[in-house]
């Protein structure tokens, strides 16, 4: 819990600052804006965020956004299927995708990195050739008014994305913090050895991550697609994976596995969306906005690093403190 | 110091003077001190968990010491790396090797020391690296290439590799720990006279040994650590093995396992448990066949490689087996991976506690629930308040100290973290346990307390298998004893048969 509140003290001063500096980060479009694309991002971060907590990572997000964002248009504008068929198969494709990488990583030992980084250049490839290169979008078409909800609407003046992902973070949060599959998924990512050894079917456990973050990929995917209104196959979706590890960082998790949770990864999603939002609003050049995230995200994981060595440190020597007064053993 | 012999009229060119230190939970060195002349061959000789090896890594500045000196030719000095241990002429020889075996051997021996050339290119003299490398083979009667890599050498070739490294170095002090564990009978003669030749040419050497007849052959003066003290000293002329044997143990452990000899309970189905043919990946082309009958401990012992850890993974279903018929019961139980195992009561409790038996950032709760969770889950979400009874009534029935539950299974001391990988099982009902050196790194205490878990369990009709490197261990906790050598059981032995020569024999390989 200290990690989420160290991150969370950041995202209310970084607030502040803004607010101070710019009151109109306080009027209710800039925010509901910002809670639409807090709702779009965190969805799938959470599910890399579960592919992290195994000690793995995803990198094709993006491109894998970009391609059901282009069949999604084409299923829906060009081979006429209904909006209920076309998104249940988009989500059905990503998971498969999922599968695919989970396979690969459990069965044949290969590394994600690689897997998911072929996955990226892959996906990406094969939505522009689809596509020949053509951006696409929904047209006016019928029946795609609850899509346009999902992504565009309020419910009570709460973006839609946002609520979708309370409830989807809800979800994760049982699933992750309270269930089975969540423990064994901390222990696999912690030691997979140990795992094994307990009986779990770590391979099992790590394959599923990779499928839930498919199907939280193509949620999100869905969403962003018809917040846009068109995807460009050659830049849709680009670097999201990054925004994905970077706000599970930000959020706790570390990348050698089995650290971080739900909430560490929402407050991490709402930092990196509030800096995105802080540069319009400061005036600070456009070009610049990678960098902010950039040196926002090292200074944060520094402190967080340099906390943590110094926690350590304390608890060793009290450790040797205690141990004084004990019997005499040996190791 | 009065007990310890007068070597105080010349200096010495190593001084470890009464050195402590603690870890967390255990005091591992209490006012130890060991000293060593030029030219001296210091045998420093203990049981598991002693100290000798804290000793040792301090030297080395591997650890930090709590207090005590170390000095050399007389002077003060501070150690804080192997590297500047290197620096001033103290080499190390590990148990454990510290070879890189994706380089080749002369490499390997001159590495960071490489030969260079080229001026400020700093290219190494490959010429010259390969010349000096094959030399120092020769001279260590190694018949290799120093082109070979290191992958494709045995483990005893590699250790050699390792001691040609350290010679190379021109160290003044070479500290060999355990260096024979994986030496056959000609390879160890050859380290001896490796050993001699040194001492020779004015090095001195620490050697750490379990094998008491090396150093009956060539320790000066053996220094005894018991329980992180000096327990003695031995000068050449009494270094006999009863003498040694004696001060190691102590009367600790012969009075550990006084309760634990005579097995008055009943064994019965001696083909209970029933391994036939069972072929490790490691040695394919060997096979183990043995019984365990219901409520009997069988010790296996056997030297380090042997592949006696490799038959309990397979068993349990961690490796896969190259072929094996395993019945319990009658009933045909193959494993094909640790969930199949536990589901039919055949349970491991792993060599490596911090890698593979627990997972020590989870707590002890996590822990002891971690291969049982779903009996304490509804609707797969876990009840943490089942968990934490049944956690609760573990630790106390096998007497796990820990303040709580929600301790770090790492913060616990050695003996702990093996009782709580015991008593996840035990919240099973266990037919078949598997121990692979149930009390490495254990202290005395802890390790009584283990023997009579053991006890107790085969009392109840468990079958146990008890994997050990340690003599008095095998010896005083097993109704009979499987010796192994190089992946096949060279011989059984029934306890009227046990003693130290005889499981030697066998496991050097002696008998078929």
């Amino acid at each position: 819990m200290k990690k989420e509140l160290g991150i969370f003290v950041l995202l209310v001063v970084l607030c502040i600052i803004v607010a101070i500096v710019n009151p109109n980060f306080l009027l209710p479009i800039n925010l509901q804006n910002l809670a639409r694309q807090i709702g779009a991002f965190g969805i799938f971060s959470i599910g890399l965020g579960i592919v992290i907590i195994t000690g793995g990572i995803e990198l094709s997000v993006g491109s894998m956004m970009a391609l059901l964002g282009v069949l999604l248009s084409m299923m829906l504008t060009e081979w006429g299927l209904g909006v209920v068929p076309a998104i249940l198969l988009s989500i059905v494709i990503a998971m498969l995708l999922g599968l695919l990488h989970g396979v690969l990583i459990t069965r044949l030992n290969m590394q994600p990195f690689i897997v998911t980084l072929c996955g990226l250049l892959f996906y990406r490839g094969l939505a522009r050739f689809i596509t020949k290169d053509e951006t696409k979008g929904f047209g006016t078409v019928a029946g795609l008014d609850f899509l346009r909800y999902i992504a565009n609407g309020n419910l009570f003046g709460i973006p839609m994305p946002f609520v979708l992902l309370i409830l989807i973070a809800f979800i994760t949060w049982i699933a992750l913090h309270r269930s089975v599959y969540g423990r064994y998924l901390f222990a696999t990512g912690r030691n997979a050895e140990a795992a094994r050894y307990a009986g779990i079917n770590t391979k099992g456990i790590i394959a599923t991550a990779y499928v839930v973050s498919g199907a939280l990929t193509a949620v999100s995917g869905i969403i962003i697609a018809f917040y846009t209104n068109s995807v460009s196959p050659a830049n849709h979706g680009n670097a999201y994976e990054l925004y994905g590890i970077a706000a599970a960082v930000l959020g706790g998790c570390s990348l050698r596995g089995g650290e971080g949770s739900v909430v560490g990864i929402l407050i991490g999603t709402a930092l990196l969306q509030v800096l995105r939002n802080l540069v319009n609003l400061l005036g600070i050049p456009s070009s610049l906005d990678f960098a902010v995230m950039g040196a926002v995200i090292l200074i944060g994981v520094m402190a967080d690093q340099i906390l943590t060595e110094r926690r350590n440190r304390r608890q060793v020597s009290l450790m040797r403190e205690s141990a004084k007064s004990e019997v005499p053993a040996t190791e | 110091m009065s007990f310890l012999l007068d070597v105080e009229n010349k200096t010495p060119i190593l001084e470890l003077r009464n050195i402590s230190k603690r870890f967390p939970g255990v005091i591992a060195l209490n006012d130890v001190t060991l000293t060593v002349d030029t030219g001296e061959i210091v045998a420093l000789i203990g049981e598991n968990g002693a100290g000798k090896s804290t000793l040792m890594k301090i030297l080395g500045g591997a650890i930090n010491r709590d207090s005590g000196k170390v000095r050399l030719e007389g002077k003060d000095v501070e150690i804080r790396s192997p590297r500047e241990a290197s620096a001033l002429g103290i080499e190390f020889i590990h148990q454990e090797l510290s070879v890189l075996d994706n380089l080749d051997v002369a490499a390997n021996i001159f590495l960071r020391r490489e030969p260079t050339t080229g001026g400020i290119l700093k290219l190494i003299d490959r010429k010259k690296l390969y010349k000096d490398a094959d030399a120092l083979l020769a001279k260590l009667g190694l018949d290799l290439s120093s082109r070979t890599p290191l992958s494709r050498l045995s483990i005893a070739q590699q250790q050699l590799v390792e001691i040609a490294r350290a010679i190379s170095t021109g160290a003044r002090i070479i500290i060999m720990d355990e260096p024979t564990s994986s030496l056959s009978l000609t390879e160890t003669h050859r380290l001896l006279e490796i050993v001699k030749d040194l001492k020779a040419h004015n090095v001195s050497i620490i050697y750490i040994s379990h094998r008491l007849h090396e150093v009956e052959e060539i320790a000066d003066r053996a220094v005894v650590l018991r329980d992180g003290r000096n327990a003695g000293e031995l000068p050449r002329s009494e270094i006999k093995r009863d003498q040694m044997v004696r001060m190691m143990v102590g009367r600790d452990l012969k009075e550990l396992f006084t309760t634990t000899n005579g097995n008055g309970h009943k064994k019965d189905f001696p083909e209970w448990f029933s391994v036939v043919k069972l072929r490790t990946q490691r040695y394919p082309g060997q096979t183990i066949s043995f019984n365990v009958a219901r409520g009997e401990v069988l010790g296996v012992a056997g030297l380090v490689g042997s592949g006696r850890s490799e038959m309990a993974k397979t068993i349990f279903g961690v490796d896969e087996a190259v072929e094996a018929k395993i019945t319990l019961n009658g009933q045909s139980i193959n494993f094909t991976n640790p969930r199949d195992a536990i589901n039919h009561g055949v349970y491991l409790i792993p060599e490596d506690r911090r890698s593979c038996g627990l997972v020590v950032d989870f707590n002890v709760r996590e822990n002891i629930s971690l291969p049982n969770l779903e009996s304490y889950a509804s609707a797969k979400i876990i009840n943490t308040k089942k968990e934490t009874e049944a956690a609760l009534k573990a630790v106390k029935s096998i007497n796990i100290k820990t303040p709580s539950p929600e301790m770090r299974a790492a913060n616990l001391s050695g003996g702990n973290q093996q009782k709580v990988v015991l008593a996840r099982w035990l919240t099973f009902s266990p037919k078949v346990i598997i121990f692979d050196e149930p009390t490495r790194g254990i202290d005395v205490g802890a390790k009584a307390e283990i023997y009579a878990l053991i006890r107790k369990l085969a009392s109840e009709g468990v079958s146990v298998i008890v994997i050990s490197s340690e003599m008095e261990e095998v010896l005083g906790i097993s109704d009979r004893i499987a010796v192994m050598h190089e992946g096949r059981i060279t011989g059984f032995l029934d306890r009227p048969q046990f003693s130290e020569e005889a499981v030697m024999h066998l496991a050097t390989g002696a008998a078929g």
